[in-house]
């Protein structure tokens, strides 16, 4: 059952799973800050993350933008669009004080507006992003070939870790997202503006979602209003994995998951099937084993 | 305890009574909706006078691209035959839209929803077997002859007297593009990726499976990969395909997941043929696939230089001047399935069901995809036309035409 | 509280109104009412089923799973491959045959039915072991997750599920008495059951968990106990389904659907028996009714072109609005009755009496 593959398609399985797990690790920072602050699963993050890549097909294929300029206002407008979704779905229900569920059941209801809008505004046919040759050329190391989106993901992703974490650990605004996530109510007699920091984290999440949205639609470049779902689901369970709540933890899941997807498929390809059984099943060990993940409580930039 | 039962069922009472509350005024807004669309007919016409044909197609979800190109097609037959005429007496056909939204369970409701509340005396549809398989039921119990465009799987009319389709199953298609892999292209060994979560990739797959070890004699030359609906990740897959080093790739499947797999292919340094199916044929997967699709050879429905017909040519004319663009296969069927219910009606001269689906089932229609007699399962036997993809023309263009006894 | 006696008065006199009525649109076809509609109310009456199953985990006793298409796809698969004749079994089995003792294995409808809703309370059973160890959105993910897993593994499973084209030709047994009944007998239990000690437990180990602990209630037993019921009922409402539909495959199932459920629920009352009932009806027709936004609509000078897909819109809109500004639901976590609404005509008088009725 198990298959053991040469060396070569190894050292090309390696490379397709560190661009697919560098991509997961993206999107699931954005679940773990809003997780980390609010407690909540925000299911609208998925939706925001195909929003984003419907308004960069938009700008660059339709508005005929330069590419460059374009992704500057993706990542703005996606910002404004997490914060508005806070605003209307999440801090209304805050401000009553209503149960964690209902909360949940209103970010699935956003969830599910946002994709029956998309379907209704961008119709359900495919929209193709465009591909910017700086990014997607080919590229051969040795017996592999990728594309140069292989190395210009991961360091993306690296870079948007460390800014992250000196974001969060080192400035004002870091601080007050700590103490929000510590505990939300004494944040507030602290004299902390608790919305404000919510927006902000919102945005920062969205924004960084719509930079993973941007480099998924140049390697994946396919557009339909349900795309965000199964990134959406494995990218939680990314963030989970690796302990919710914390950057660095979303950043390992994720690398950690895109290579047990792969790898999975390179050992066992009997059981591709299956796939997504494995994502499943590590979710719920490590639930039950380690359910603070795998970084666990003890680190301290909790968000 | 009495008494909670007694309220809870009370409250089924107050539910149903709303339910039923709104589908009275639900069907109060189609009469009047009916009312107004007559008053913009001809004065002549009155209620009497009108034959409602069910369009059941996806326009929402995941086959909803398909969906519009078919729906185009019928489109395009209705406004070239808007009347019949039964016994002397002319009707005006009326086209109802029901959105299955590429579902099951929604496809079996909306079939329902035709039959019973829009009165339709044919329905047309659907785009893909996934939700023909769903409305198949639903066509049966409800008396209704039903005739698919471009649904391929066996299972949508096998057993069902009520279900007829203008274009050929998927067993065929399998077998065509074996034979054309084998004969055509001289693979000895062949990688198929399919996707499990769709019964046409998985059947066409399988059919096609069966027939090319029958041809080579030869149990290992297929390698077997899977993918699932929604995945965009292929590269594990295909790396491992490649690694086997097959003379080609058969990777049947939506448009949608197929154009990303042979561009991610293109991208790993495949440079194997690709071959594929029908759903191919839509200028969506030139979009996605974008310059890697190149060279790409898939089996079809139609093709404008197939001259299936006599009647292929004049409609090619037409849809071109029209649109300024080739027309697709299924744009071709559906126009088919069209014209093939009017030819029936007229020959049956009667708006009762079953006269009607007695009339299709004995109809012999020429149409612009060629000549449809279904056998007893309501399937025509129809010759496969392949073609290949041409990125720098954006178009599909004709390579030959295959019938497989 | 307390019910008046013209309450039980009017209780009494809706139940056999409503009776007469189903006697009478299943016999006679009272007003009318066509297979559509019936069809309709018969897929309320099986939401509203699943709809109660996850109100006993998540309404009854405050745990929060999403498991429930899982559950429904074991129910609606055992009752399919045990009513779907052994001369239909090997022909829609096109991939691969059928395995051969399954092929053979046939049972009346009821009986099918009932093995469906046990595989389900088994399948509950035993992802109860590692599942019921969380709490909250974790549970919530994590049942998510094996009703996923459930889902899969019918996909690849060719030679029992027949794969992803599913099975078809399921005998529908399915009219208003049984949808109907079904719903009556689940409702009856859950009057049952939510009077009994261990109805009690559970609604102890809503209100507080460790309390509950403190007061000898073993919080395990309870809660795996709680699931296993909502996993049954879960099984029994995807058998009716699957009988209903006629054709199941496993893109049913797929975990959109624990939202639509969950929806109904909400909209309800979480722990509102007839809230679930209300709230079902009230998703399934409002998705029915919303297809007039589709198409196009003519209101004198008003000239809607009609969208595709604008329903979806509209009733997310509506929903959104409904967890906003009324998150408890209709009735929140009490029951309907009649000395509601006399007293909600006092209070606020007419003015809202639209959203009562739904």
């Amino acid at each position: 059952m198990i298959v053991m593959p040469t060396l070569a398609v190894f050292l090309q399985q390696f490379c397709n799973a560190l661009l697919l797990g560098s991509l997961f690790a993206l999107v699931s920072v954005g679940y773990t800050m809003v997780y980390g602050i609010l407690r909540l699963i925000n299911f609208a993050h998925c939706d925001i993350f195909m929003m984003a890549m419907y308004i960069a097909y938009n700008l660059i294929a339709v508005a005929l933008l330069p590419w460059y300029v374009a992704f500057i206002i993706v990542i703005i407008a996606t910002a404004l669009l997490g914060i508005v979704v806070e605003k209307v779905a999440y801090a209304p229900l805050r401000k009553q004080n209503a149960p964690k569920i209902s909360m949940l059941i209103s970010a699935i209801g956003v969830s599910y507006f946002l994709e029956n809008l998309a379907t209704v505004v961008f119709t359900g046919r495919p929209k193709t992003f465009p591909q910017i040759d700086l990014f997607v050329a080919g590229l051969t190391i040795g017996p592999v070939k990728t594309l140069r989106l292989c190395i210009i993901v991961p360091v993306v992703t690296a870079v948007i870790m460390v800014l992250l974490l000196l974001l969060i650990n080192h400035t004002k605004s870091g601080m007050a997202m700590r103490a929000i996530s510590k505990d939300l109510d004494t944040s507030k007699l602290m004299g902390i503006n608790v919305n404000k920091t919510i927006s902000f984290t919102f945005g920062v999440g969205s924004a960084i979602a719509a930079v993973g949205a941007i480099l998924w639609g140049l390697k994946y470049n396919q557009i339909t209003p349900t795309l965000g779902i199964m990134p959406g689901f494995k990218c939680f369970i990314a963030a989970v994995i690796g302990g919710i709540g914390n950057v660095k933890g979303a950043v390992i899941g994720g690398l950690l998951l895109g290579f047990i997807e792969i790898m999975a498929v390179t050992f066992i390809p009997s059981l591709t099937g299956y796939k997504d059984v494995f994502s499943f099943i590590l979710l719920i060990v490590i639930l039950l084993y380690k359910p603070n993940g795998i970084l666990g409580e003890k680190i301290a930039e909790k968000v | 305890m009495k008494k909670a039962l007694a309220l809870t069922l009370s409250a089924v009472l107050t539910a149903s009574l709303a339910l039923s509350g709104c589908g009275g005024s639900g069907s109060e807004a189609e009469t009047t909706d009916d009312s107004t669309a007559e008053a913009t007919e001809a004065d002549a016409s009155s209620s009497d006078n009108v034959i409602k044909i069910g369009v059941l197609e996806p326009i929402t979800g995941s086959y909803a691209a398909g969906g519009a190109i078919e729906i185009e097609g019928i489109e395009i037959a209705h406004d070239e035959r808007p009347t019949v005429t039964l016994d002397g007496t002319e009707y005006t056909v009326e086209l109802v839209q029901a959105d299955n939204k590429s579902d099951k369970v929604e496809s079996a409701t909306a079939a329902q929803r035709l039959i019973e509340n829009d009165n339709v005396t044919a329905i047309i549809g659907s785009y893909s077997s996934v939700p023909s398989v769903g409305a198949s039921e639903a066509i049966k119990e409800g008396e209704t002859p039903a005739v698919g465009v471009s649904c391929t799987n066996p299972l949508v009319t096998e057993g069902n007297d009520w279900y007829f389709r203008v274009c050929f199953i998927d067993p065929y298609q399998g077998t065509v593009m074996a034979h054309y892999a084998y004969e055509e292209l001289g693979a000895k060994t062949v990688g198929v990726a399919y996707d499990v979560a769709s019964d046409y990739s998985t059947g066409l797959a399988q059919y096609f499976m069966e027939e090319f070890k029958a041809l080579t004699g030869d149990d290992a030359s297929i390698i077997e990969a899977t993918y699932q609906t929604g995945d965009q990740d292929f590269s594990a897959q295909i790396t491992n395909l490649a690694a086997a080093e097959p003379d080609c790739f058969f990777v049947p499947g939506n448009y949608t997941e197929c154009a990303l797999l042979i561009k991610q292919a293109r991208q790993l340094g495949v440079e194997l043929p690709m071959l594929g199916g029908d759903t191919w044929e839509i200028n969506d997967f030139l979009e996605v696939g974008g310059s890697e699709v190149e060279g790409v050879v898939f089996s079809t429905f139609f093709d404008s230089n197939a001259e299936l017909s006599s009647k292929t040519g004049e409609f090619v004319a037409n849809y071109r001047e029209a649109n300024g663009t080739e027309p697709a296969g299924v744009t071709a069927l559906a126009y088919d399935a069209y014209m093939l219910i009017c030819d029936a009606l007229e020959s049956c001269g009667s708006t009762d069901r079953a006269t009607l689906r007695d009339a299709i089932a004995a109809s012999e229609y020429d149409g612009v995809t060629g000549l449809t007699a279904f056998d007893e399962n309501g399937d025509p036997s129809k010759p496969a036309v392949i073609k290949i993809v041409n990125t720098a023309d954006q178009t599909f263009d004709y390579v030959t035409t295959i019938s497989v006894e | 509280m307390k019910k008046s006696k013209l309450n039980n008065i009017l209780s009494a006199i809706s139940l056999v109104i409503l009776v007469v009525l189903i006697v009478g649109i299943q016999q006679f076809g009272l007003f009318g009412i066509n297979t559509y509609v019936i069809g309709v109310i018969k897929l309320c009456c099986i939401y509203a089923i699943c709809a109660l199953s996850m109100n006993i985990v998540n309404g009854l006793t405050g745990m929060f799973s999403l498991g429930q298409p899982g559950f429904m796809a074991l129910g609606a698969y055992t009752t399919g491959l045990l009513t779907v004749s052994a001369q239909d079994k090997i022909e829609i089995y096109k991939i691969k045959p059928i395995v051969g003792w399954l092929a053979n294995l046939n049972a009346p409808f009821f009986i099918a039915l009932i093995a469906g809703g046990i595989v389900a309370a088994f399948a509950a059973f035993l992802i109860g072991f590692p599942v019921l160890r969380l709490k909250g959105d974790y549970l919530a993910i994590a049942s998510l997750g094996f009703s996923e897993i459930i889902r899969i593994f019918i996909q690849n499973g060719q030679s029992v599920t027949n794969g992803t084209t599913g099975l078809i030709r399921i005998p529908g047994h399915v009219n208003l008495y049984v949808a109907f009944g079904a719903l009556a007998l689940v409702v009856i239990f859950m009057v049952l059951l939510i009077n009994s000690t261990y109805g009690r437990a559970f609604k102890a180990i809503r209100e507080d968990e460790i309390a509950a602990e403190a007061m000898g209630i073993n919080l395990f037993k309870h809660k795996m106990f709680s699931f296993i019921i909502s996993g049954f009922i879960a099984g029994i409402g995807g058998g009716l389904l699957a009988s209903h539909l006629g054709a199941i495959s496993p893109d049913v199932f797929k975990f959109t659907l624990a939202y639509e459920i969950l929806l109904m629920v909400v909209l309800g009352g979480q722990g509102s028996i007839s809230g679930s009932i209300v709230g079902a009806f009230i998703v399934r027709a409002a998705l029915e009714w919303l297809r007039i936004v589709d198409n196009p609509i003519k209101l004198g000078p008003i000239n809607y072109p009609g969208i595709s897909g604008m329903r979806m819109v509209v009733f997310s809109v509506v929903l959104m609005f409904i967890i906003l500004f009324w998150s408890r639901g209709i009735f929140g976590s009490e029951e309907f009755s009649f000395d509601r609404i006399f007293r909600f005509f006092k209070s606020k008088k007419s003015a809202r009496e639209g959203k009562v009725n739904g």
